[in-house]
């Protein structure tokens, strides 16, 4: 045995020890070769032994992949009466309510770039005077709850036709005032649901649920939905997002 | 091994593969599964004496919310492959047989023999009406569950499961329960296969 398979033996013992310290791992070594299987078979190399979180990321892209093609651009969220909407609308971010971003907004001012062919900066005053559309639909939190409220603003796609988006690049993405960031696939940003959304139950976004605005979007879970924008951007580049880089599914479709 | 291999096993080598595949895929499903649960803990549920609230983190994997749905939505896959090819070989080789037909006057005398203390295993081939209705929920149990996932997972695409489950909040009572279904049964099994050791043999080596 040469010196190098001797080191390479010896850093696979070490890594699967490692791994073997933790129950939870233990257990599922097993399955770790299935796994492995599927993801060879999606087309991913493996660069590291028992690299088990990569595998998972992995088939979290494949997932991404299956969700892009189970997607119907036609298939419509159902929509529900004011008596369904849940009072008071759950808060939920990465930050207690009293927290969440104050924007002012005399100064504001929307940032487009990217794949856009008009990028000036829009005012409040413009945005709202878009045409404006209302649904009552149901918020999925990828934390096991949901609640329905009543979103109103313009519809996304009528807003990227306007200011020349180029809705044959893959993806949409938001910068917004807390810190928060996400993207999603062109598909959503151009279905019908999806909302550029100023109101929460007809009164202009509070600070808590997204003053200036929020993507609504009831084909996606809740960390999909960004709240606080304050830049739009398409883009080929994938752009990830706050949740999704910690592990969060990319797509997070409903 | 015999010399007739597979031919003359009790289960064929595709089924034992399936098989723990299968229970490999289910395990990390409930345990991932209720590190999810544990992000809302809906049903309020609690550990009987200890009062911990269900499900200690202890007993979950994935680490924490992320992990738990990577891990959760890995094994959804290993599930979804062995449920297609046990499908299809089920029905290419006729394994319903094992199963059906299950009359209740068969359930009645199995209960009397089960009272009694004097229900047989001795041929590991013939399924009682009892072990027949226990397999039959079982695989009936991973329909709903799977059902029941898809509406939680994309209730929007599978919009006609959505109603036939009853909503969208329905969908995640009628996943818990059914959680708890196939928990049961997997305890169940595990008791019973520990009891008839040569059981497990023939799902290890097919005979």
């Amino acid at each position: 045995m040469t010196p190098d398979i001797k080191n390479d033996e010896e850093a696979i013992l070490k890594e699967a020890n490692h791994l073997l310290k933790d129950p939870a791992k233990r257990r599922l070594l097993g399955n770790v070769l299935t796994l492995g299987g599927l993801s060879l078979a999606t087309g991913i190399a493996l660069n590291h032994y028992g690299s088990v979180n990569e595998i998972l990321k992995a088939l979290s892209r494949f997932n991404d992949g299956a969700q892009r093609v189970i997607f119907n651009p036609n298939a419509l969220a159902p929509t529900y009466t004011e008596a369904d909407i849940k009072h008071p609308f759950p808060f939920n971010a990465f930050y207690s309510v009293d927290k969440a971003p104050v924007v002012d907004g005399e100064k504001f001012r929307l940032e487009l770039s990217g794949k856009i062919a008009d990028r000036r900066p829009w005012d409040l005053q413009h945005l709202h005077a878009l045409p404006y559309t209302e649904q009552i639909t149901r918020h999925i939190c990828v934390e096991g709850w949901s609640a329905i409220g009543r979103w109103g603003g313009v519809v996304f796609s009528e807003f990227l036709k306007r200011v020349g988006a180029d809705t044959t690049c893959k993806y949409v993405g938001f910068k917004c005032a807390d810190g928060y960031f996400t993207s999603i696939d062109m598909p959503t940003a151009l279905h019908s649901q999806t909302l550029l959304a100023f109101t929460f139950d007809g009164q202009l976004l509070p600070a808590k649920y997204g003053f200036p605005m929020k993507l609504r979007m009831p084909t996606k879970l809740g960390y999909k939905n960004p709240k606080h924008i304050v830049e739009i951007f398409v883009t080929n580049v994938y752009p990830g997002g706050y949740w999704e880089d910690l592990g969060y599914n990319w797509f997070g479709g409903s | 091994m015999s010399e007739n291999g597979d031919k003359s096993s009790i289960h064929p080598l595709w089924l034992r593969l399936i098989h723990w595949a299968n229970a490999a895929a289910v395990i990390v499903l409930i345990l991932s599964g209720w590190r999810i649960y544990n992000a809302t803990r809906f049903m309020h549920l609690r550990v009987p004496f200890t009062g911990e609230a269900l499900f200690p983190n202890k007993w979950t994997i994935g680490g924490w919310l992320g992990g738990a749905i990577q891990w959760h939505f890995a094994a959804i896959w290993v599930l979804f492959a062995s449920a297609v090819f046990y499908i299809l070989l089920f029905l290419l080789t006729r394994r319903g047989k094992q199963f059906l037909p299950v009359t209740p006057s068969g359930l009645l005398a199995d209960i009397k023999a089960f009272l009694r203390g004097r229900l047989s295993h001795a041929d590991i081939r013939q399924y009682n009406t009892i072990q027949k209705l226990a397999y039959l929920f079982a695989m009936i149990d991973l329909v709903v569950l799977i059902a029941s996932g898809l509406v939680l997972w994309k209730s929007v695409q599978f919009g006609w499961l959505r109603v036939l489950l009853g909503g969208y909040e329905a969908a995640r009572y009628i996943h818990f329960y059914a959680m708890c279904g196939i928990v049961a049964f997997i305890v169940i099994h595990v008791v019973m296969a520990v009891l008839v050791p040569k059981t497990i043999k023939a799902m290890l080596w097919g005979r």
